[in-house]
């Protein structure tokens, strides 16, 4: 049976099929709908949320040496996160075969960097694998599970973007039931104190040598002889644009085993076309190695080293051919970005912090990004998840030193909290910075599209879990002032807000509201009630004074020929926040 | 490669394109071609502007394609079309829908809407201009608009040998599905 599934789906439904039974992530775009999909095998594989990549990569790790084939699934920043064990476990050597997947976002469509990690795999010296669309992301999940045990090292599993979100055709297959290792207690590999490293970092190379010789035999790098004028080696996505490009005209190699690269072959396809390409989207991961082999080949000067592929990049590159265009004035269009929603628990809040004087804004990973936009401007900076409160926390006691008179303002939200926050928390406790953390609980991960953690009282597989109170968490981290409100009352949060910044100490104020799309648990309901409705604005009482637009909520409209505001019905949830900053009092709830 | 056939759909987020490209993409794959279908997620779903593709024929490699390829671009919002509109192939076809979200930058008063978009579409390539919020609000739903706007992609894209009505039955709850199926039909009724 054929199904279209997403190289997401498709790494699931080979997860599936290679008898995984332990697998682990923190979400993150393009890579989430990895462990949800795995999620959805409750009798066969453990899937669960950790708090953060390395969190796991660890679990997925001890699950491997515990004898249990593993994969644990990040996007490329995270890597970052998970480098620490990574970078170990190479040494050490897998006993369950394990897989990391790493989805790297070339364009940024979602990330704060476009970093290439096949570096990864070329650093921590272990072996990788690039699928190029979706039958392949399933396929080569199997194999890459086999080549772990097989060669007792951990598999970098590197998609992109386009190989996780896009759909195409895939042969469903049956399960490999028993692939459960023994447990061996074995300190001279598991144990990594520095005696046993030095000896399996000899071991380490001798495994790659062992891997250079399989990248050679392995169908997971093919030729496809056609014209030998043009030869193109190319991996990945990029193999799919340059048959797109260049279709049976030329011949390829075609590489999805890519570290450690397969030398003979590459030489063996080098001798034999007059002219080669290397075709590969973000940096001369192949090429460099390629060139290293003393080859001469065509690719960087020709094709870009920023940004996604695409087949017109590559045909006006090596083709010089241009597709003809609509000619028209594209300054017309206005520009449309992202918004928090209707009724979005963050709106009220930020809304408040933008009126506040002398504040710095350390922003963080997560909807509230958003909140930097027009016209709510609240955030000066913003770098990497978990980053705000110690980011914050370095300002802040740099604007004391020099007298300045500013205060930071760090708002991270709660997922971003249990990920890393915490430890930064702890810091600003620890080393007296009058830092004010704000904690954005929106009661789940808004912006992967609402994935539960330590927080929130459910797992990934729906098991109901204590919900860890951040109240309490915080002041265990030695954080003595905290409070909590309710983001759309605005007064609670412009009360909270001259109250930290009348203290000369650190403090937590917790904004907690339930993220409007977020599903709502029978304890939500309880908690926050059921307040969906609706407020409309009288265009009698109406003056026209924008201050509603102000606040930002998609649901406002103004209509200015009449200079009158108006709220679209269906868009508005009734979180009252538009209704408070009316000075005449024209907008009201209505249908309750 | 010419016999792939490339559909281009957008639109803003919340407005239903994905699951209108789900049920084109099953339908295309019941009736026997190679199908790819990509989308952008993450901070687009959040209201900005977002784009499908589905690409369809024997055999289909690159899941994306560039500007000036769309052979079929099907806007849900007025203004996103023209975003978009480089995206075509010069002499492809256009189906827009006559409905305005106004983004942040506009509600702001930074930037206008705007005028005469219909009419510069118009000039520049074969369209079809469809209510298609009015059509769906008066089968009682209106959210029911983007399946009215397959209902006329279909018909521009002349497969009508697919069962498009089975698709949507079971690609849609089953609750929707009444509503659905009307509105399908009503878009493939237009004009
Ligand atoms: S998804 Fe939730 S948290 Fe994110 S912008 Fe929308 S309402 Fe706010
Ligand atoms: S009450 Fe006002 S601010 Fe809240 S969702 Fe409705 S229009 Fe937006
Ligand atoms: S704040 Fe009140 S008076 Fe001012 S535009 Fe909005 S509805 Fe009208």
């Amino acid at each position: 049976m054929k199904k279209l599934l997403t190289g997401n789906e498709a790494v699931a439904q080979g997860a599936y099929e290679a008898g995984v039974t332990y697998a682990a992530a923190y979400p993150g775009t393009p890579s989430t709908e990895i462990l949800e999909t795995i999620a959805e095998y409750k009798q066969d594989i453990i899937a669960e949320w950790a708090p953060n990549e390395k969190v796991a990569m660890e679990s997925a790790i001890g699950a491997s040496i515990a004898g249990a084939r593993a994969l644990a699934a990040m996007k490329m920043v995270g890597v970052n996160v998970a480098a620490d064990p990574l970078f170990s476990f190479a040494y050490a050597g897998v006993n369950g075969g394990m897989v990391l997947v790493t989805a790297d976002d070339p364009s940024l469509h979602s990330s704060q960097n476009e970093q290439d990690n096949r570096q990864y795999a070329k650093f921590a010296k272990i072996a990788m694998i690039e699928p190029s669309d979706s039958q392949e992301s399933k396929d080569m999940i199997k194999a890459a599970m086999e080549i772990s045990e097989k060669f007792n090292t951990p598999i970098l599993f590197r998609m992109t973007t386009r190989v996780c979100h896009s759909k195409s055709l895939v042969e469903i297959g049956e399960r490999k039931e028993d692939s459960k290792k023994p447990y061996v207690r074995n300190l001279s590999q598991y144990d990594l104190v520095p005696a046993v490293s030095k000896r399996l970092r000899a071991e380490l190379e001798k495994r790659l040598c062992k891997l250079s010789a399989f990248a050679d035999e392995t169908d997971l790098n093919y030729f496809e002889w056609n014209d030998a004028k043009i030869g193109i080696i190319s991996s990945g996505v990029a193999y799919q644009y340059a048959k797109e490009v260049f279709g049976d005209k030329v011949s390829y190699l075609k590489l999805g085993f890519t570290y450690p690269l397969p030398a003979k072959k590459i030489k063996e396809f080098a001798s034999r076309v007059e002219k080669l390409y290397v075709i590969e989207e973000l940096e001369p991961y192949l090429e460099d190695q390629i060139k290293q082999m003393g080859i001469t080949c065509i690719g960087k000067e020709k094709i870009p080293n920023m940004y996604e592929l695409n087949p017109d990049i590559i045909a006006k590159a090596l083709l010089d051919e241009e597709n003809p265009l609509i000619q028209y004035d594209r300054s017309l269009v206005a520009n449309r970005p992202p918004v928090l929603c209707a009724g979005c628990p963050h709106r009220g809040f930020f809304y408040e912090l933008s009126k506040k004087k002398n504040v710095v804004m350390a922003g963080d990973i997560g909807c509230y990004a958003l909140g930097g936009a027009d016209p709510l401007n609240a955030k000066d900076l913003c770098i990497c998840m978990g980053s705000a409160p110690s980011i914050g926390h370095g300002a802040q006691k740099i604007f004391n030193k020099f007298d300045e008179n500013l205060r930071v303002v760090a708002t991270i939200g709660d997922s971003t909290f249990f990920h890393t926050g915490i430890n930064s928390i702890m810091n600003i406790a620890y080393n007296h910075s009058k830092t004010i953390t704000v904690i954005l609980d929106n009661r789940i991960t808004g912006m992967t599209g609402h994935q539960d953690h330590p927080g929130t009282g459910f797992t990934l597989q729906g098991m109901p879990a204590k919900a860890l109170p951040i109240e309490d968490v915080v002041r265990a981290l030695g954080i003595n002032y905290v409070r909590t409100v309710n983001p759309l009352k605005l007064a609670e949060i412009r009360e909270a807000l001259d109250w930290a910044l009348a203290l000369d100490e650190p403090s937590v104020i917790i904004t907690r509201w339930p993220c409007v799309l977020k599903k709502q648990s029978p304890q939500d309901k309880e908690e926050f009630g059921d307040y969906w409705a609706t407020c409309e604005i009288d265009t009698e009482e109406c003056i026209g004074c924008k201050m509603c637009i102000n606040t930002g909520c998609p649901a406002l409209r103004f209509n200015r020929e009449h200079e009158k505001a108006a709220i679209d019905p269906v868009q508005c949830v009734g979180c009252e926040v538009c209704l408070q900053v009316c000075p005449v009092n024209a907008i009201a709830k209505v249908g309750e | 490669m010419s016999d792939v056939k490339n559909i281009l759909l957008v639109g803003v987020g919340g407005q239903g394109t994905i699951l209108v490209s789900k049920i084109l993409s099953n339908g295309l794959v019941n009736a026997g071609y190679d199908v790819k279908m990509s989308e952008i997620h993450g901070m687009a779903q959040r209201g900005g502007s977002v784009s499908t593709q589905v690409r369809y024929g024997k055999k289909v490699y690159s899941p994306i394609i560039g500007k000036g390829q769309a052979d079929i671009l099907v806007s849900f919002e007025t203004m996103e079309a023209l975003r978009w509109l480089e995206y075509l192939e010069p002499n492809g076809k256009v189906v827009v829908n006559n409905y305005q979200i106004p983004s942040a930058p506009i509600l702001m008063g930074k930037q206008d809407y705007p005028e005469g978009v219909l009419e510069l579409i118009k000039a520049k390539a074969d369209t079809t201009v469809i209510r298609a919020a009015e059509i769906a609000e008066k089968l009682g739903n209106a959210k029911a608009m983007n399946v009215v706007l397959l209902g006329a992609l279909v018909k521009a894209m002349k497969i009508s040998y697919i069962d498009w009505e089975e698709v949507i039955k079971s690609s849609v709850k089953a609750s929707a599905v009444g509503v659905n199926l009307l509105a399908f039909k009503a878009g493939m009724n237009v004009e």
